[in-house]
């Protein structure tokens, strides 16, 4: 495993820049366009996946363990990021019977 | 030659890769059915690993594997079993608004691009220490040097816990 993955470092540090930037630009595309709330909810969590991909990234081009901790935390905080927001999509779908985001225009009245 | 041949072997697969998960995160927004959408969702998140393991985050790989592929694919999946969602009755947006959204998207793309080109730095990632990723090597730095924040995750996913079951269940009172 470790000469499999020692010769393979010869992406440009830009190549995955870009990669990271590519989604998340989709995912905040797909905040943009849908209006389904699990939807949005699953694009949310594609940024989220980027920028985990890009801090793992620099954290083995500086050779710091440190940025791969902070993922780990990450993750654990998505977890409890997503048992909460699914808990609250589906109150949501109790009181409206639907989950269109535009039906909770009503919060500003 | 046979350590070029694994070089370019493994490159052409970082491309490939990268073209997978792009692929796939557009299909994610892309798609009309909330199922269709988790399902490819899934294949993002496996495209993720294997960027991992190429990185030689092997504990990463792992965590990303079990956490957002089992756990949290899993709830995504049953809350959308649950609300009967799997059916293309989406409403959608109107054009215009469609068309801004994503123009808006592009413009943060190319404002990154633009941003990373300016910087000019393109010097391979290369692994200074290789057994970075081992849980041997990462354990020793989250139990010494994060322990702190390590346990307050554990209140953190506590009160999770407790709010998601306080907000789910249901009202009888108002019932």
């Amino acid at each position: 495993m470790n000469t499999l993955t020692q010769n393979i470092q010869t992406i440009p540090l830009n190549h995955y820049i870009i990669l990271c930037a590519i989604i998340f630009a989709i995912g905040v595309t797909g905040v943009l366009i849908r209006r389904n709330a699990i939807v949005i909810f699953m694009s949310v969590e594609l940024m989220l996946n980027a920028v985990n991909l890009l801090l793992t990234v620099f954290s083995a081009y500086r050779g710091d363990a440190t940025g791969q901790v902070f993922v780990f935390f990450i993750m654990a905080l998505a977890a409890a990021e997503v048992a909460v927001g699914l808990s609250i999509i589906v109150m949501i779908y109790r009181n409206t019977n639907s989950l269109d985001i535009n039906v909770l225009n009503r919060l500003k009245h | 030659m046979r350590a070029k041949d694994f070089v370019i072997i493994q490159m052409s697969l970082f491309y490939f890769i990268a073209f997978l998960s792009i692929l796939f995160a557009l299909l994610v927004i892309f798609s009309k059915n909330p199922v269709h959408s988790v399902l490819y969702l899934i294949l993002t998140f496996f495209t993720f690993t294997i960027h991992y393991i190429l990185l030689n985050a092997q504990f990463l790989a792992v965590v990303n594997f079990i956490v957002y592929m089992g756990a949290i694919m899993v709830l995504f999946l049953f809350v959308i079993m649950l609300l009967n969602l799997n059916k293309d009755t989406e409403p959608v947006k109107k054009a215009v608004v469609k068309i801004a959204s994503v123009v808006g998207g592009g413009c943060l793309l190319a404002t990154i691009v633009a941003s990373v080109k300016a910087l000019g730095i393109s010097e391979p990632v290369v692994l200074k220490t290789a057994d970075l990723g081992l849980v041997k090597h990462l354990g020793k730095v989250l139990f010494g040097e994060f322990l702190l924040p390590f346990e307050v995750s554990s209140l953190l996913l506590f009160s999770a816990m407790v709010g998601a079951v306080l907000l789910a269940t249901k009202d009888k009172s108002n019932a």
